[in-house]
């Protein structure tokens, strides 16, 4: 094992340690020696089985957090087991809202770089990381240099999650020191955006929708086929931002990453944004009147063609099936 | 109320990107503009600072002198701009670039920072919360929405599942996603008045940093390889003759997804 030890920001939701989290750890078992996690929120316990299972030994718990948001005071625990004489080689982190803001608060209070947006980790003579440019065409292999953990922000879908079978994690109390005036910001309400069918970043079909939908009804069009496919709603950025849909349905660099059997893509141009986040489903579908959209660079089927009139008769096409 | 944007100046992204071929880093030369993500940020300064003595400064660090990136925000409303130029600088990562604005932000005293989440160019996603860290302040980051509440800031921050609703007190670093708020254009007015608005120009010395934190000489990472990866082949592109749906159907049943 060229790398010693690995932590893995392990995050939790609906009672349970995320997929990415997963990911992350099977990947710290192929390159290190001894993976550790670092976990928050009141599951902590009864998580460290899976966590175990996927190669953890150790769990360090910051503990119920309550109403704080958990970049400050997450950092300022692992800060803390560092300067006790406990640092890892590398720490992982998921691509997520709050593991950047651990990773930023993370890196400043180290004064160690953060190297983000990793879709791949080589152990050599150290560990590298690979990160896709320009939308993927190209891939940029870097590594830190001085010493101290390396700090890698790694993209969902990078690594396959497989159990090692491992015994349960064995749980040690981390709690964040306190960090003043940096942890002052509260949450004082949480809304979870309803949603009916498979996750979006789970989902076997992703049907998403872009700019040339036209108008913000027509993603209707986008929820009725995917629906019909048993499939999540997805979308680009341009509509996100127009206010169309919601940003859980984003696809792509700022939103989530997607590796379904079947990405439908319609009226979606292929802008690099978009791409990273979707190139890797098995199979790509396109639908766009441009001839030209570098989408149908990675599609397997391409329709060049109105999705006004080409959805509304696959939707149909498809009731009729039954 | 004193509002800072931070503002990257950047290659025109409609631009085929390229690297420097000898440090593999973004070929940053040519013509800068200011990246379109930092549009949002200025335009919700602008709103959150619209009261009587209030003002928006802009911060930005780039090569060269670079001011038309800056220009833009100028047009948009802001009243003053600090750059920070120093040929010192090549070549630094995220962390020493949150060390240059964090120094540059303190001289302004504000009382909220505004970021994009993630720049166009870069994208590492962090250099906002180290900012925040390196000033000892609280952040909130993928704002989707903004207010003012007294001595708060409150913020809907867009998260995985949904949204919270977050209340913290001032002063505070707050990064906006995209969608916050719809971006003015500027006017022919803002344009011309831009062109005499105070930019203060810094260097690393004047912010009593060390050459050897920032730039090259502080990066704590370095890239060792940039190849192409594997392309995606491309398969059946065919035009819509009225069978486009019924194309679709087929790949489907033959991937056997129906």
């Amino acid at each position: 094992m060229a790398i010693g030890k690995v932590w893995v920001l392990a995050e939790a939701g609906e009672g349970a340690p995320t997929p990415v989290t997963l990911e992350l750890l099977s990947e710290a078992r192929s390159l290190a020696g001894t993976v550790e996690a670092v976990a928050w929120g009141s599951d902590t316990a009864a998580n460290a089985a899976t966590l175990g299972e996927y190669g953890a030994t150790t769990v360090y718990d910051v503990g119920e957090l309550g109403d704080a948001l958990p970049g400050v005071p997450v950092a300022a625990a692992m800060a803390a087991l560092i300067e006790g004489g406990n640092a890892p080689d590398a720490i992982l982190i998921p691509a997520t809202t709050d593991g950047r803001d651990v990773a930023g608060r993370l890196s400043a209070k180290l004064d160690r770089p953060v190297l983000t947006n990793v879709t791949g980790l080589v152990a050599g003579d150290g560990l590298s990381s690979q990160h896709p440019l320009f939308g993927g065409s190209h891939i940029a292999t870097a590594r830190f240099t001085g010493a101290g953990p390396g700090l890698f922000v790694v993209r969902a879908k990078s690594f396959a999650a497989e159990p090692s079978g491992g015994a349960a994690a064995a749980v040690v109390a981390a709690p964040a020191p306190d960090a003043g005036a940096t942890s002052t910001a509260r949450i004082v309400q949480r809304h979870e955006e309803e949603r009916s069918g498979p996750k979006l970043d789970e989902a076997a079909v992703v049907v998403s929708g872009g700019r040339g939908l036209g108008e913000a009804a027509n993603y209707a069009l986008i929820e009725q086929l995917a629906k019909l496919l048993n499939g999540a709603a997805g979308a680009s950025r341009a509509i996100v931002d127009a206010g169309w849909v919601p940003y859980s349905h984003q696809v792509g660099q700022t939103g989530k990453t997607v590796k379904p059997t079947v990405y439908v893509a319609c009226g979606i141009s292929g802008a690099t944004q978009h791409l990273v986040g979707m190139k890797g489903s098995k199979n790509i579908i396109a639908i766009n009147k441009d001839r030209d959209a570098p989408i149908f660079s990675v599609a397997d089927l391409g329709i060049v063609g109105d999705v006004h009139k080409v959805l509304p008769a696959l939707i149909e096409a498809l009731k009729a099936k039954g | 109320m004193n509002v800072v944007v931070c503002v990257k100046q950047i290659p025109d992204p409609a631009a085929p990107g390229a690297l420097n071929p000898e440090t593999n880093t973004l070929n940053r030369s040519g013509k800068l503009i200011m990246d379109d993500s930092d549009n949002y940020g200025v335009e919700m300064a602008l709103q959150l600072a619209g009261g009587e003595g209030d003002e928006v400064t802009l911060v930005s660090m780039a090569p060269g002198g670079e001011t038309s990136g800056l220009r833009t925000g100028l047009a948009m409303g802001a009243a003053r701009a600090i750059l920070i130029s120093d040929d010192a600088l090549a070549g630094s990562d995220a962390l020493g670039t949150a060390k240059v604005l964090a120094a540059a932000i303190k001289r302004a005293n504000p009382d909220l920072v505004v970021m994009a989440t993630e720049s166009t160019d870069g994208y590492t996603g962090t250099l906002p919360v180290q900012v925040a860290e390196l000033l000892g302040l609280p952040s909130v980051t993928f704002a989707k929405a903004i207010a003012i509440d007294g001595g708060n800031v409150k913020v809907e921050r867009q998260t995985e599942a949904g949204f919270d609703e977050v209340v913290c007190p001032m002063p505070a670093v707050v990064t906006v996603t995209a969608g916050v708020v719809e971006p003015r254009y500027p006017s022919f007015k803002g344009i011309m008045a831009a062109k005499s608005k105070p930019v203060d120009n810094l260097t690393v010395a004047d912010l009593g940093l060390d050459a050897s934190q920032v730039g090259v000489a502080g990066s704590g990472q370095e890239i060792t390889d940039v190849s192409e990866s594997e392309a995606r082949g491309s398969g059946e592109i065919v035009e819509d003759e009225g069978d486009g749906a019924q194309r679709v159907v087929a790949f489907l049943e033959q991937l056997k997804v129906i």
